[in-house]
């Protein structure tokens, strides 16, 4: 049986995404129990670059112009023949945009059991078990990881990135591509996000709405809120998905993280996808009526008062103090 | 253009979540089920690409409890067939499970194109559509907020992080997962659930065994432990107002 943990690293437009440095942290702990290596699977172009700091024993990478954009019909067919030949022990995909269209297909394209939103791994007497984050965040689920090989996808949090980061490139290994013709899913075009709208991801007070916020007549108060603060209104997915805040304003897995020195969260329940992306902030404070919100596990401070019945006051007081 | 969308229900979020004597799975009596909020976009997305051209709508979802709501919702919507796999889903069951025997009953339907939610927040072995997607010997583009189709093509967007978004095209027929359909999913007043309550036809139609092979077993369940947890202010929003301000000041935000 093959002891290997392989990790497929997510990358776009030259970038190593986040989570594959996740990935190569949770990997290295698994290798020591199983005593295999920690091997990194690139499909891509301009590898040495983008394998230049993966904390990995070695990397095994396919070339092919297919793999200039991602295409899950292109990742699905390449990556077949990788596991087929190697069955390692397990392989770690991103539980993303990429890695989710890819990994379930996979599973039941080879047979071989998959595990999402997995958090952490841990080894009891040798052997290997998940912990995956579901509900929402509000509950974890354990179980041991199926042998001899299971595909894994990743969610953040369980491990820190600089942690898959090495000083040293791995050793490079290439594998020949199988054929990609008539590829059923290609990218045509991207849209970058709007410009002209503010970054978030830049401003100092970020006052975040979520479903809390109940109607679009009521993001007015947020945003009467974000100016007395100095700050501005961000959401979250159910927000931007009704239309009331602009995409260029979504916190979140397919939006953006922010750092700010002050996160307060009106409103929302901290589903991990968001949650991933508010961790950096120095200060969040959280307002929910749901006194179980996993938003409280991160937040500083919190209240279960109504954020509409809050927003006005806060507004009020904050004028106050600046004097205004 | 014939439009499938499989759909499945999830437990509330806003009941609290019981663990059963077992540990190892959430209490059943304690739970509310409800449609996967995906799902409900991936029906939307279906019924606007009926609207823009000539298509026929199918839900289809497992016969548990619940389910007649979410089928008579959605034909209120606007979807044309409304259809119950019966089996027994007592157990609770997995992806895995859930897309054979979708796979098994939508092939006969010849769909063009399928939509279903890009995941749920109870998945563990993975989303649905993929798994249905392989069954089909179909592609799949995941994470989509919003579908063009074309003769033999769907166009697609498809979200990356960041904000960034791929337009791509996917060869028909297709499987999608919808993130978020282009228009948020439509209000249906009470009223007219309970009218086509009267009209609409729920066919029903025997599920095939369940095989639940590929997902891992749960041994434990468990609240995640809480680190520091916030400092929670007590007092209505005045008192909670004033403390914050207090605090702000002493952050040095204000």
């Amino acid at each position: 049986m093959n002891s290997d943990i392989f990790v497929v690293i997510e990358h776009l437009r030259g970038q190593v995404s986040d989570i594959s440095y996740v990935m190569l942290a949770a990997a290295r702990g698994m290798a020591n129990a199983t005593g295999g290596k920690v091997i990194a699977v690139i499909l891509g172009h301009d590898v040495e670059t983008l394998a230049r700091d993966l904390a990995a024993d070695r990397v095994l990478y396919m070339e092919h112009a297919a793999f200039a954009d991602f295409s899950s019909d292109a990742y699905q067919r390449a990556l077949e023949g990788v596991i087929k030949e190697h069955a390692p022990r397990a392989v770690l995909f991103g539980d993303t945009t990429m890695g989710g269209d890819v990994a379930a297909w996979l599973s039941t394209h080879l047979a071989l059991p998959l595990v999402s939103a997995c958090r952490t791994f841990r080894a009891d007497a040798g052997a290997l078990k998940f912990v995956s984050q579901i509900c929402g965040g509000k509950m974890m689920a354990e179980g041991d990881l199926p042998a001899p090989t299971t595909l894994v996808l990743m969610v953040p949090g369980g491990y820190k990135p600089e942690q898959g980061r090495a000083a040293q490139a791995p050793e490079l290994a290439r594998v020949n591509a199988p054929a990609l013709d008539d590829l059923r899913v290609t990218v045509k075009d991207y849209v970058e996000p709007a410009v002209g709208d503010v970054d978030v991801s830049k401003e100092a007070v970020v006052v975040s709405i979520g479903r809390g916020i109940q109607n679009q007549d009521n993001v007015e108060l947020a945003e009467e809120l974000a100016k007395a603060l100095g700050g501005v209104v961000a959401g979250s997915r159910p927000v931007i998905d009704q239309g009331w805040l602009a995409p260029t304003r979504l916190v979140g897995k397919s939006g953006k993280a922010v750092k700010p020195k002050l996160y307060l969260a009106l409103g929302i329940s901290g589903a991990p996808e968001h949650v991933e992306a508010i961790g950096d902030s120095e200060m969040i404070v959280a307002i929910n009526t749901d006194p179980a919100a996993p938003i409280f596990d991160i937040a500083k401070f919190g209240s279960q008062v109504d954020m509409l019945d809050l927003m006005p006051v806060l507004t009020e007081k904050v004028q106050q103090a600046k004097g205004l | 253009m014939n439009l499938v969308v499989p759909i499945k229900l999830v437990p509330d979020l806003v009941e609290e979540l019981v663990i059963d004597a077992s540990g190892a799975r959430l209490d059943p009596d304690a739970l509310r089920l409800k449609l996967n909020e995906f799902d409900d976009h991936a029906i939307e997305q279906a019924i606007l690409l009926k609207e823009k051209g000539a298509g026929q709508v199918t839900v289809v979802a497992p016969d548990i409890e619940g389910v007649d709501d979410a089928l008579f919702t959605a034909a209120a919507k606007g979807a044309d067939r409304l259809i119950k796999l019966t089996g027994n889903w007592n157990n609770g069951v997995n992806n895995h499970a859930l897309a054979r025997v979708f796979a098994n009953f939508v092939e006969t339907l010849r769909p063009e194109l399928i939509l279903t939610g890009v995941q749920a927040h109870n998945d563990l072995d993975g989303a649905v559509g993929p798994q249905l997607a392989e069954h089909l010997g179909m592609p799949y583009v995941g994470y989509v907020s919003g579908v063009v189709v074309f003769d033999n093509k769907a166009q697609v967007r498809k979200e990356f992080p960041g904000g960034l978004i791929a337009e791509m095209d996917v060869v028909l027929p297709a499987v999608l997962g919808i993130q978020a359909a282009e228009k948020p999913p439509r209000y249906v007043p009470i009223s007219k659930v309970r009218a086509t309550m009267k009209t609409a036809k729920l066919e029903t139609f025997p599920a095939a065994e369940l095989e639940t092979a590929g997902a891992p077993t749960t041994v434990r369940l468990f609240q995640p432990e809480t680190g520091a947890r916030a400092t929670m202010l007590a007092g209505d929003a005045d008192a909670v107002a004033t403390r914050l301000v207090e605090i702000f000041r002493e952050q040095g935000i204000l």
